[in-house]
């Protein structure tokens, strides 16, 4: 007797999502499927539109990592028009990308992450949440996590003009500089951040890293994927969110490659599946093997690890030593387990805070120079930052009068898809083993896609925190049973 | 006073609304004390088999955020129209279409073959597409449809409020949960219909107007073009607006910085269509004084350097508006 079990909804990559698990006889894994159930075509309508308008169309891919869709469309957007934005000018643009990294990261260790170690995936589902995890800590530490979230978040909005919705920055530049009040209110929320990034390192070491059951779950087998790793590095090798050189490294940790970001269609190109709406971006040198993970498929992964996997170091002192010691406790390069994502993301959230700190202190900051007026446009650009997420490509191609004829986008959690799909089996194969998995299992098995922050994760930061997420075991005779992971679900 | 039952689903969407209403932070438990969250899958984890089994009508306030594209959506419409006995869009895409409504400029073969064929990364010799059915390794897999049109709510199912933005910003949400108070406590509430944001037009809110001199739009840039002065009306610079044509509410956050709006709290009420209105009002005041003695190529000459008039007067109404969709995808879909 074959089951399946189906997950849904599970996700806001670029919408909706669900996993199908199919059992076999003896209720072990056979095959499993994330499937990404909508689509709306970005790449279609944003022809015909002028390409100064994009960086104020493309944010509404998606309202959890709209400064990433702005950054990468107005650089794109730059290069279409020539134009080498003003040095004050490319300072603020770092300064609202830095606040927008921190204050994802923060967002999903806290809400979304943090709980399936502290009070952990046996803790039942009505206390594994942001509120339970603020009961294991504390209230004044919880109290701490949402000021110092809503501080990214206000640097943000004072940047970009809007807290969800950017619209400050436009080919050439910025719309608008940063006054020397804002500045001095953003000095303070800075310098907290960085001392709040420490404490969360800190946080981590101390009742993650040092329990026994967590430990394992960070370096065991379960989750973990032999792939390769791509992230933009500055030019020391450092990691770098706004701008930078794109590398590659292989599974045994060697440079494979490192290209121009305009030149990633060299390297990249995308396989379509007909079950699901989502494209699997892969490495064309070594070509679409299928979901397999290993040196002779091309799945690559993007997003926190796999930047500090390919980088020489981070670009901050204090985010340094935090990235030694990740490297030293597993033992070198490159970390192939991917609970290790998560300690990566508060490493990188600790380089976005120091570069606050550093970039709020410029005394070029408040400068009133910050356009540089384009003239006719060259008519094509490539943009590429890191989102929160991974490497985001934004490549557009203009007609003379700077109209959109062709929109490229390649979205970071997309080139997670087919390391998610890796990721989700693996964890299924190990942990279900008799086709009637627990509640706790099933966590642990959401937890595997949870560690690449798929989309979803950002909307469900806050509150409750949990992931959505329906278990249906359907059986060849059409008997349905639920499990529900919700605090009024049968199972 | 009984707690109320209060829903919110999304659809085609970015998630930006769900995070509008997170953001409320500490009103957020104002709200959690004169109402009850049944069903927000975003946030909770309650899943839609709940809200299916409860008792039609039983939810008493509903808000709904993204556009109708998909035939999950469309059940979904219909899942929060039958149990919620007032139902709200929530944000300028249920609302009007929003973004993603620009998307009725093509249909679904013009983005299948973009998307899946012609985009310079995609490699598909084979020319899969994504398939609402698809056997794989003896396995049945579904996907819902994908339909050639996008929708805004009140084209699937009926809707009682409008709560525009993109997102809804924090002073209308807080109108919504004083509506949701007023049901909450048997108070009167506004007719449905009812848009929750004010009647006049974003102009009147704006810093810049005194500033607005002339009756003519003697040329037309485009806003990377000049670096605009932030105290001088942009359409007095030349730069097109959509604040006249658009509904106020939104509190002029572009506007502070120094950019351009773009119309997502969808048109005043006087306004059959914001499109049509701004594409008159603008080819009637652009271009140097003195019509009479220009030739109509003269005329024209300004007029045609408004750039992509469909994308930037409909930038967020187009399933709403008098368009609705293009013609030749239309004429397509018949053919």
């Amino acid at each position: 007797m074959s089951e399946r079990i189906t997950i849904s909804p599970i996700t806001r990559l670029e919408g909706h999502g669900k996993i199908d698990i199919f059992l076999d006889e003896a209720g072990k894994v056979r095959d499993c499927y994330l499937q990404v159930v909508e689509l709306r075509g970005f790449e279609k309508f944003c022809q015909g539109r002028p390409v100064e308008e994009l960086p104020r169309i493309t944010p509404k891919i998606c309202g959890v990592c709209p400064g990433a869709h702005h950054m990468a469309s107005s650089k794109a957007a730059d290069e279409v028009y020539g134009v080498r934005i003003p040095p004050i000018a490319e300072k603020l643009r770092r300064l609202f990308y830095n606040a927008h990294i921190a204050h994802s990261h923060i967002l999903h260790f806290y809400a979304l992450a943090a709980p399936d170690f502290i009070p952990g995936a046996e803790a039942g589902p009505e206390k594994r949440n942001i509120l339970g995890l603020i009961q294991a800590v504390g209230r004044e530490e919880g109290r701490e996590v949402l000021a110092h979230r809503g501080y990214a978040q206000k640097i943000q909005g004072m940047l970009a003009g809007h807290p969800i919705h950017p619209v400050s920055s436009l080919p050439g530049g910025m719309s608008k500089p940063l006054q020397e009040q804002e500045r001095a209110e953003i000095e303070p929320m800075a310098d907290s951040l960085v001392q709040f990034a420490r404490k969360s390192l800190r946080l981590f070491e101390d009742l993650i890293l040092s329990r026994k059951s967590s430990r394992e779950m960070i370096s065991g087998d379960t989750y973990y994927s032999r792939t390769y790793y791509m992230g933009l590095v500055d030019d020391r090798g450092c990691v770098d969110f706004y701008d930078g050189t794109a590398r590659v490294a292989s599974p045994d940790g060697s440079l494979f490659a490192s290209f121009d970001p305009r030149d990633y269609l060299e390297h990249i190109g995308e396989h379509v599946e007909p079950w699901t709406y989502l494209k699997f971006p892969f490495l064309k040198s070594v070509g679409w093997k299928g979901l397999v993970d290993g040196g002779d498929s091309g799945i690559y992964r993007v997003n926190s690890l796999a930047r500090l996997n390919v980088a020489d170091g981070m670009a901050t002192p204090l985010a340094q030593q935090e990235y030694e010691k990740l490297f030293d406790f597993f033992g070198g390069k490159p970390v192939h387990h991917t609970m290790a994502y998560h300690w990566a993301r508060l490493i990188e959230n600790l380089q976005a805070c120091e570069e606050l700190a550093r970039l709020i202190r410029d005394p070029e900051i408040t400068g009133e120079d910050i356009r540089t007026l384009p003239g006719k446009p060259v008519g094509e650009g490539v943009g590429a930052v890191e989102a929160a997420r991974g490497t985001l490509f934004h490549h557009y191609k203009t007609d003379s009068q700077g109209m959109v004829q062709q929109a490229n986008l390649i979205v970071a959690t997309v080139q997670n898809n087919a390391a998610m799909n890796l990721s989700v089996k693996r964890a299924a194969e190990r942990l279900i083993e008799n086709g009637s998995p627990d509640e706790a299992i099933l966590d642990r098995v959401e937890m595997a896609f949870r560690a690449y922050d798929p989309c979803l994760a950002c909307a469900t930061h806050h509150l409750p925190g949990k992931t959505p997420l329906e278990v249906r075991l359907v059986r060849p005779d059409g008997v349905v049973r639920t499990l529900s992971r919700g605090p009024e679900g049968e199972g | 006073m009984s707690k109320i039952k209060l829903a919110m689903n999304w659809a085609g969407a970015c998630g930006g609304c769900d995070v509008s209403l997170l953001d409320l932070e500490d009103k957020i438990l104002e709200l959690s004390e004169i109402a009850d969250v049944v069903y927000w899958p975003a946030a909770m984890d309650y899943k839609r088999r709940d809200l299916q089994e409860a008792p039609d009508g039983s939810v008493d306030v509903g808000l709904f955020n993204g556009v109708v594209r998909t035939s999950e959506q469309a059940e979904d419409a219909e899942l929060m129209r039958s149990k919620c006995r007032v139902l709200v869009s929530y944000g300028s895409c249920a609302c009007f279409g929003g973004i993603p409504g620009l998307a009725n400029l093509s249909d679904r073969e013009g983005i299948f073959s973009l998307v899946y064929r012609d985009t310079p990364s995609t490699l598909n010799e084979e020319d899969n597409r994504p398939s609402p059915q698809w056997q794989d390794n003896g396995h049945t897999l579904t996907l819902p449809e994908f339909e050639d049109t996008v929708r805004a709510l009140h084209h699937a199912v009926r809707v009682d409020y409008f709560l525009p933005g993109c997102p809804p910003s924090r002073e209308r949400i807080l109108d919504a949960v004083n509506l949701i108070a007023a049901l909450a406590g048997g108070e009167d509430t506004p007719p449905a219909g009812t848009v929750l944001a004010p009647e006049h037009a974003l102009c009147r809110d704006c810093e810049r107007i005194d500033s607005k001199k002339s009756d003519r739009i003697p040329r037309v840039v485009r806003p990377h073009e000049i670096r605009a002065d932030s105290g001088t009306c942009f359409l007095e610079q030349g730069i097109i607006c959509m604040g006249p044509f658009t509904r106020s509410g939104c509190g002029g956050l572009c506007l502070a910085a120094n950019q351009p709006c773009r119309g997502c709290f969808g048109p005043t009420p006087t306004q059959l269509d914001p499109g049509a209105e701004a594409l008159s009002a603008f080819g009637s005041v652009v271009g140097p004084r003195g019509e009479d003695f220009l030739t109509r190529a003269e005329m024209k000459r300004e007029v045609g350097r408004i750039p992509d008039p469909a994308g930037t007067f409909y930038r967020f109404t187009l399933p709403h508006s008098v368009l609705y969709r293009s013609f030749a995808a239309e004429n397509k879909d018949r053919g």
